[in-house]
This record gives C-alpha cells, sequence and structure tokens, in this order.
C-alpha cells in the first residue's frame, strides 16, 4: 500500500494520512493508491502538513501498519533507545516491531 | 506590494542592461547584468561609465552575488547596484549592507514585511558596503 | 568569559524579534518551507525525525551556571526533560515545537545565549580546546581570539548564503584537542621567530564524504591582520565554492581542486585588496575581549597533593583530570558516557548538577568539549574528592575518558533524518560488552567513534576505531575503520573490508582490540600497535 506521512508544521510531529486528516498513529494511515501527489499538494499548501512524502507499506497480521523502511517505524513509534519517549511506552515489543 | 524598491535620488537608467561579456566588448553600454557566474571585477575598467548594474539571483541560495556588489563598490562604484531575480524580503538588509541600493525581486515583496527587514538591525558587527558604523567602531570611537 | 555589553544584547533580541517574525510569517503561509527552511536553519532549527530539533549554540564550548540553568529549565519547559552535548560543542534539543522556537530563543537570549548560525550555509559555531585557559600547555587562551571572529561571522552580510556549511576552530597549543584540521578553516595562534603572537591558517579540512586534514595556507597572520585575512579566505569560497553539486560545496574541495598554494595565492590577493578597505577591528578590541578572560582570582600556595586512600577515586582522579597552569588546581572532566547509556545526553536534573557544582568548585565555569562531555576547568586540588562524590551520586563520574567506554556518538537513525542506521544501541552494546568483560580497563586510551551516516557528525574518520552506518539494501549495516586520528598527528581511519549487522560490529570491535592486546609492545596504545603493524593482523581477524 501507499501511505503519506510528514509533521505537524506547528508541533513537528510525525503524522500519518487517514483519509480526512491527519494522525500521530500510523495505524490509521490509509492506502492513497495514485493519489498521493494531489493529496499532498493540496495539504501542504493548506499548511495541514509539511515536509510530507508517500512511502511503502503493509499491513501487518494483525491489521496494523507497517511502513516498508526502518526509518519510517523509527519515526512511527519513537527513538528506539527511549521506550520512555515512543507512543507506546508501556509496550515492551514496541521496539521489535521497528527492527 | 512592492515590485520595485529603490534607494537612490537619481533619476532610474533606463537603458537595458547587457551580459557581462557583450558589455566589455561595447564602447557605450551604461547598464550591465551581473551573472553568478561572473567575475564582478571584469567591470573594474569600466566603472566611470556605468550607472547600472543588474545583480542576478537565480537561486536565493546562491549568494555570489553577494561578493560581486561589495567588490564593486570597494573598486569605488556608486552607479546604481540592483539586485533582481529570486529576492527575498529576509535578505534585505543584508544585501543592503552588500552596497544594493535597488531590487526588483521576481515575487513582489509586503510593503510591511519589507519596512521591517529594513529596519530590524539597531546595530552591525562588521563593516560592509554601507555606511554604517561597526559595533567594534562604537566601542573604541 | 565574556559577557555582552548593550550592544551584543541588542543583536541577540533583535535576532529573537526577527525569527519570531519570520515563523509568524511561515505559519500564517506568507513563507513556503523552501523560503522559511534556510532562515530557521540559521536559528539552528532543524525537521528532525520526531519533531523539530533546536541546536543552540556554546561558543567555543565555554558557559556558565546561569547558562546552563536556563538549558536545563528548556529541557523541562519545552522538551523532554534532557539535552543533547554535541561533537562541536553545541546541545541540541530533540522534541521542539516550531511554535515555542521563538520563546525558546528569547529565554536564552535572557542569559546571552542564542542559536544563531548553528546549521545552514554560514560560518558556524567557532569551535576551541575544551581545556583553553586551564592548560599549562598553551600559548595563551585562544578564546579571545575565537571571541573576536564569532561576532565577525555573525550575521556577516556577504556570508550568509555560502555553498555550505563553515566551519572554524582556533587553538593555541601544540597538543590540537579540537580536531583544528578536521576544520573547513583551523586556526593555530603561535609566535614568530621576532617573538610575535600571530595566527597560523589551515583551510579545507573537513570529514563527510570526502575526509581531508587541512593543509596550512600561510604560516604567520600578524594578529591585527586576523579579522582582514578571514574574510579573504570566506570571499574566495563564497565566489568559487561549488554549488553545482551538494556533496562537492565544501571548501575541502576547492582547495584540494585548485591545489593549497593556488587558493592560498588567491586569498593572498584578496587579502592584499581588503587590507585597503578598513575592515579590520582596533587592536582595542581585541584587547577589551581579552580582559574578559583574564585568570579567575586562583588562591596561591594550595596543596599540590592529595589523598588518594580512596581507590576509586583514585582511579576517576587518574583518567578523568588534566593537569592544570595553577599549582593547587586541576581540569575535572565529567563523564557523559556512563555505561550502556547515550552518549552526550544529560538530563535537566545532570544540568542543574552541574551548573551548581561549576558555581561551587570551578569559578563559575564550564565548558563543552568536541567529545560530548563537560569540563570543570578550575577545580581546586583539594575539592576534587567532594566533587567526584558528588559526580558520583548523580552518574556522572564513570572514570572512561578517552578510553573505549567514553565514546563519541552521533545521534543516529534513533532521531536523526539523514541517518542510514541506529548509532546509539551500538554505542550502547560496545560501552556493555568492553565493561562487563573488564577489557576496558587493559585497553587504555582508545578513541572510538560512531557515524550513522556518511556526513560523519560522530567524526568517525578521526577514531582510534571508528564505525560508520549505512543502508545496505534496507538494513542497517555497520562498517569498521581503523586508525584515525584528530590530534596533531591526525590522520584518517581505514575501512577493514565488508561491513556487519549491529552484533557483528561490537564482535569486530573485540576482535580489532584483541589483535591490539595481543601484539602490542610496551608504552603503545591501540593507535600505534595500528601504525606500527598495519592492517593485515586485524583483516585476518576479522574476515579469516
Amino acid at each position: 500500500m501507499k501511505i503519506l506521512t510528514g509533521n505537524d508544521l506547528k508541533t513537528g510531529a510525525v503524522v500519518w494520512w487517514t483519509g480526512q486528516d491527519w494522525s500521530l498513529h500510523v495505524e490509521d494511515a490509509v492506502d492513497v493508491g495514485d493519489q498521493a501527489d494531489t493529496i499532498l499538494a493540496r495539504e501542504e499548501a493548506a499548511r495541514r502538513v509539511n515536509a510530507s512524502y508517500a512511502i511503502d507499506a503493509e499491513r501487518d497480521a494483525d491489521g496494523g501498519v507497517r511502513p516498508a523502511h526502518i526509518k519510517d517505524r523509527i519515526r512511527a513509534l519513537g527513538p528506539t533507545v527511549r521506550p520512555d519517549l515512543t507512543l507506546k511506552p508501556a509496550d515492551p515489543d514496541a521496539g521489535n516491531w521497528v527492527i | 506590494m512592492v515590485d520595485i524598491l529603490r534607494f537612490r535620488d537619481d533619476e532610474p537608467v533606463s537603458d537595458p542592461a547587457v551580459t557581462v561579456d557583450a558589455f566589455v566588448d561595447q564602447t557605450n553600454a551604461a547598464a550591465v547584468r551581473i551573472e553568478p557566474g561572473d567575475d564582478a571585477r571584469a567591470l573594474l575598467p569600466f566603472l566611470e561609465q556605468l550607472r547600472l548594474v543588474e545583480v542576478n539571483f537565480p537561486s536565493f541560495g546562491d549568494g555570489r552575488g553577494y561578493s560581486s556588489a561589495r567588490i564593486l563598490r570597494e573598486a569605488g562604484y556608486d552607479g546604481e547596484l540592483r539586485a533582481v531575480g529570486d529576492v527575498l524580503v529576509d535578505q534585505l538588509s543584508h544585501m543592503r549592507r552588500c552596497g544594493f541600493d535597488s531590487f526588483v525581486p521576481d515575487k513582489p515583496f509586503d510593503a510591511e514585511d519589507a519596512e521591517a527587514a529594513l529596519q530590524r538591525w539597531p546595530e552591525v558587527y562588521q563593516a560592509a558596503a554601507d555606511e554604517r558604523r561597526p559595533i567594534w567602531a562604537k566601542r573604541h570611537g | 568569559m565574556y559577557r555582552y555589553d548593550h550592544y551584543d544584547q541588542a543583536m541577540v533580541d533583535a535576532r529573537v524579534e526577527e525569527f519570531r517574525d519570520q515563523t509568524r510569517r511561515r505559519l500564517e503561509g506568507k513563507l513556503t518551507e523552501d523560503q522559511f527552511k534556510p532562515l530557521r536553519l540559521q536559528n539552528g532549527l532543524y525537521l528532525q525525525l520526531h519533531a523539530y530539533m533546536l541546536r543552540v549554540a556554546v561558543p567555543y564550548g565555554t558557559l556558565n551556571s546561569a547558562q546552563m540553568h536556563v538549558l536545563a529549565d528548556i529541557a523541562d519547559k519545552y522538551d523532554r526533560g534532557y539535552g543533547h552535548f554535541t561533537t562541536r560543542q553545541n546541545i541540541q534539543y530533540n522534541w521542539i515545537r516550531l511554535e515555542d522556537a521563538p520563546d525558546i530563543l528569547a529565554d536564552l537570549a535572557t542569559v546571552e545565549m542564542h542559536a544563531i548560525q548553528t546549521s545552514g550555509n554560514c560560518i558556524r559555531n567557532i569551535s576551541s580546546d575544551q581545556y583553553a585557559g586551564a592548560t599549562a600547555d598553551e600559548l595563551v587562551d585562544p578564546r579571545p581570539y575565537a571571541e573576536l571572529l564569532r561576532q565577525w561571522s555573525s550575521f556577516h552580510p556577504e556570508f550568509l548564503t555560502l555553498p555550505r556549511k563553515f566551519k572554524i576552530c582556533v587553538i593555541a597549543s601544540e597538543t590540537d584537542r579540537a580536531a583544528m584540521k578536521l576544520h573547513d578553516i583551523g586556526i593555530r595562534i603561535v609566535r614568530n621567530e621576532a617573538g610575535e603572537l600571530g595566527a597560523a591558517f589551515y583551510a579545507g579540512g573537513g570529514m563527510g564524504r570526502t575526509p581531508m586534514i587541512a593543509p596550512c595556507i600561510r604560516e604567520f597572520v600578524p594578529l591585527d591582520q586576523l579579522i582582514t585575512y578571514s574574510e579573504a579566505c570566506l570571499r574566495v569560497y563564497n565566489r568559487y565554492g561549488r554549488r553545482d553539486n551538494k556533496y562537492k560545496a565544501r571548501i575541502k574541495i576547492l582547495v584540494h581542486e585548485l591545489g593549497k598554494d593556488e587558493y592560498a595565492r588567491q586569498v593572498e590577493e584578496e587579502f592584499a585588496h581588503l587590507q585597503t578597505q578598513g575592515i579590520e577591528p582596533p587592536i582595542a578590541e581585541l584587547e577589551r575581549i581579552k580582559t574578559y578572560f583574564a585568570d579567575p582570582p586562583f588562591e596561591a600556595g594550595l596543596p599540590d597533593d592529595l589523598d588518594r586512600s580512596d581507590p576509586d577515586f583514585a582511579v576517576w582522579l587518574d583518567r578523568n583530570t588534566h593537569p592544570h597552569k595553577q599549582p593547587g588546581y586541576a581540569i575535572a572532566v565529567i563523564s557523559l558516557k556512563p555505561v550502556g547509556g547515550i552518549p552526550g545526553d544529560a538530563s535537566a536534573a545532570q544540568i542543574h548538577l552541574m551548573a551548581d557544582l561549576a558555581k561551587e568548585y570551578s569559578f563559575d565555569e564550564l565548558r563543552v568539549t568536541h567529545a560530548q562531555n563537560i569540563v570543570l576547568p578550575h577545580v581546586r586540588k583539594a575539592d576534587l574528592h567532594a566533587l567526584w562524590r558528588r559526580l558520583e551520586e548523580a552518574g556522572l563520574a564513570t572514570p572512561n575518558l578517552d578510553r573505549i567506554g567514553d565514546i563519541i556518538a552521533c545521534p543516529g537513525l534513533d532521531y536523526c533524518s539523514l541517518a542510514n542506521a541506529r548509532s546509539i544501541p551500538v554505542a550502547q552494546k560496545i560501552s556493555k560488552r568492553f565493561a562487563e568483560t573488564g577489557k576496558d580497563e587493559e585497553l587504555g586510551e582508545l578513541k572510538l567513534k560512531i557515524s550513522g551516516c556518511i556526513n560523519a557528525c560522530g567524526h568517525h574518520h578521526a577514531g582510534h576505531i571508528g564505525i560508520l552506518g549505512v543502508d545496505k539494501k534496507g538494513t542497517e549495516n555497520y562498517q569498521l575503520l581503523l586508525g584515525g586520528c584528530e590530534g596533531d598527528d591526525t590522520s584518517l581511519g581505514k575501512i577493514t573490508g565488508p561491513g556487519f549487522d549491529e552484533d557483528g560490529i561490537v564482535n569486530a570491535v573485540e576482535k580489532a582490540t584483541d589483535v591490539y592486546l595481543a601484539r602490542r609492545e610496551e608504552g603503545e596504545r591501540f593507535l600505534d600497535t595500528y601504525r606500527r603493524i598495519g592492517m593485515e593482523p586485524f583483516k585476518e581477524a576479522l574476515y579469516g
């Protein structure tokens, strides 16, 4: 699948396109097919996202979304060396998902 | 919105600005345009006849024009020194310091933003091509 | 240390307002990201993996307790309770919001700090020797010259759109503790035969994709021509540095392609012209700055001997202190490299503590080193034990200066959008492995440096052992380099061969150090043994 990601302009937080807006959670990302450029241009112009781009991803076994590249998985979760600062501080296996 | 910003009292030159190559071949051109890759010092023998030098900024990130401007002022050029092209409001004060006294940006400036940018710096740290006294001069009279 | 006068303060305050205005215009859509990006970079604000990252300048690595307290407050108020000290003596925050950045800069300005030109295609923070003003082996304190250059370079109207970043280093001792020859311009203050002080200029050093050692382009520039000569160097670079290819745009490429003699000749020509332009500050300005760097009121006649009966204290004393020019005093190094920790990171609480310790024990002064540690430059020997106890309590007393546990590591793929691989987990694993086996004790001096990508912010080319993270078909892979050195005998590390995965690189480092332990002769460090026996024995051990 093709999903869209970027950073919130004001806060810098990593965000994912849900089909309607931008979510902090990669699980909410939708497949945009061949609409990436159109959506990104519109959303950037409206300043609803910054530094956005399209990436490949797959659906997990449990329905989650797994970005193809480790860099985007780190963006999705947070730094692997500070689990307490990630989106899933209580989940001891969260780091494994990144790798 | 401001299409042209000019800090001179004299009449603007209406001659078309020729390229540096063309200029050094002619005897009577009064206006020349410098590209980033041109050597401003090629104009030094001709400063007397020059009344307008345009310095082109095809991209605001290419800063060679700042050196070209200062070099011309250091050599005594006192005609119009105009920044053209991808010139942004946030560069105005630095360009003034390098000797530019007119601006024709590709995208017009917001008048208020331009005014704020020009008034931004109460002091300056270095000597440059403008008349401002650097902080070190003020500290030591 | 330098203190702002009203002119300096006015400049920093104006800069805060300028950036506040630029941020507003970006958020309102009057500036595109392409237009805004260079403006925020020149205020140290990157967009990184998780958020904006702010790099605050610590000019030539020197700061006081009031400033450290504000750095800790910023970590708590605007970030997630910690900061990261960098390989250019600055501090970085990783979780910054753009909408807060102008307020952060305003807070910094209240203690004479800023983030001016810590990124972007301009002259960056000027670095120096972390022992300046305290060590016995310097000619003079190099920092007044660094301060003079700092002011000259700040908002310099001609040099804010250079082909690429520009890093300057100023030292004043024979021993190069600041990797001077690996800078775009390196300056060493020297004395000529007539006994006059002047500056030896080196140009075209750097790491990154094409590491190079800066050649000397002029052996002696009189001190009253320092700014004019520097301006000539920069103008030649601004005019002729490559702008066609981002990876060939540093001055090292220009110096290499022209040859050092031709670059030096062009600088001389420009220098001769600029000398007619009156751009040099009067020598009185340098003298004025120097008054801020006078010695603190050292007590005379203090005892030089120490009670070494506590064995742990004795170890820390031997490893983490450096001789001071004043009898009865020492330079103390606070380690930000606990075993298994994140190199260079410090919590807000630790930063507050270091501020307090500086005020109590070091005439209110601290230094940031390019090895990502903190220095208290002027500690009475009689106070070292009490200081050590306070550091121990806070996890800041790891006695590993310049040893394998004292790893320099960039933030890597855990934080940085430029990275190809994570560097911190590798540092942590190596640190733990060598502590567990006890080999860190046996190895002695061994500078290990890790970069998560070819941009080399971890200075891996200059490590006795260097590690470079690469992307190998989508997975993290690590190359091993041996034999780099950042000091006077600067050398660039050589790659051993094929790379390794994360566990593999830790094993590879251990194998390389085992070769050293087996082959070393009396008094040899790892680097010395490598230089004597060459790469072959290491290659054999690694690849069989």
